[in-house]
């Protein structure tokens, strides 16, 4: 399934990157320290964290992560969503913490 | 001579500007029909490099050299050095300030997933003169 379409069904609400909402959904990671998920989250993986900074959006894009969904309405700053826009990376935000949104991904991709 | 030369100039302490260097570097192997498993962790290993340039290297320069069959890359600051480079490269060994850490950074994972990511790679760092970490990235590997 497509991004949008997960955060259609999971009630997401769009930031910034609109370009690349057909990305595909393509498993799940969830992580706030930028390293740890750069080296473990996979290509493809919807991106659950609270960190919505400029850094967040670089590891989104050289990490190939289909999306960043940034959970219990963490801020995106400014520039980060500036940069997400440019270089098309959905980033949406939604209220239920990590772990409800975990399995709200879950149920979506089962 | 390499296919393709690139130097990067990476300013420290700008957090902004990091990543920079190796989203250019993987745009220009995605438009050379690099293999996506290779492009990746190029990218990877060199925002790692960048990253580490930015934190403890004060600035440094990064350089690049992509061949059908490889890609090196070289990370060169003049920096503190680093004492101990076999404790550095222990995961969760960080020396990153407070700052740093609430930018989500500082888990010390930066030197273990370049460690990880790359195919061949070596540190010469010396106390009071830099450090230049060497990479290469071997498309099939891994």
């Amino acid at each position: 399934m497509t991004v949008k379409e997960m955060a259609d069904a999971c009630g997401w609400k769009l930031l910034a990157g609109e370009d690349g909402q057909d990305n595909q959904a393509e498993g799940c990671y969830v992580g706030d320290l930028l390293s740890w998920v750069m080296g473990r989250a996979q290509a493809g993986n919807v991106w659950l964290t609270v960190m919505g900074n400029l850094n967040a959006i670089a590891v989104a894009a050289l990490a190939d992560t289909s999306c960043i969904v940034l959970c219990e309405d963490a801020a995106l700053d400014a520039d980060a969503q500036k940069r997400a826009d440019m270089q098309g990376i959905p980033v949406y935000s939604c209220t239920p913490n990590l772990y409800e949104t975990a399995v709200q991904v879950y149920e979506q991709l089962k | 001579m390499s296919m393709l030369h690139l130097e990067y100039q990476v300013p420290g302490d700008d957090f902004t500007r990091a990543g920079e260097a190796s989203g250019d570097v993987k745009h220009k192997l995605k438009k050379l029909g690099y293999e996506p498993d290779a492009i990746r962790r190029v990218a990877i290993d060199m925002y790692e490099g960048e990253i580490n340039l930015v934190i403890h290297g004060g600035g440094g320069e990064a350089v690049v050299d992509v061949d059908p069959d490889r890609v090196d890359i070289a990370l060169i600051d003049q920096g503190p050095g680093i004492p101990d480079v076999e404790q550095a490269m222990q995961a969760g060994w960080s020396t990153a300030p407070d700052n740093v850490r609430a930018l989500g950074f500082g888990a010390g994972m930066g030197l273990p997933n370049m460690k990880k990511y790359t195919d061949e790679m070596t540190i010469d760092s010396t106390v009071g003169v830099g450090t230049t970490v060497k990479m290469a990235v071997i498309p099939g590997r891994k």
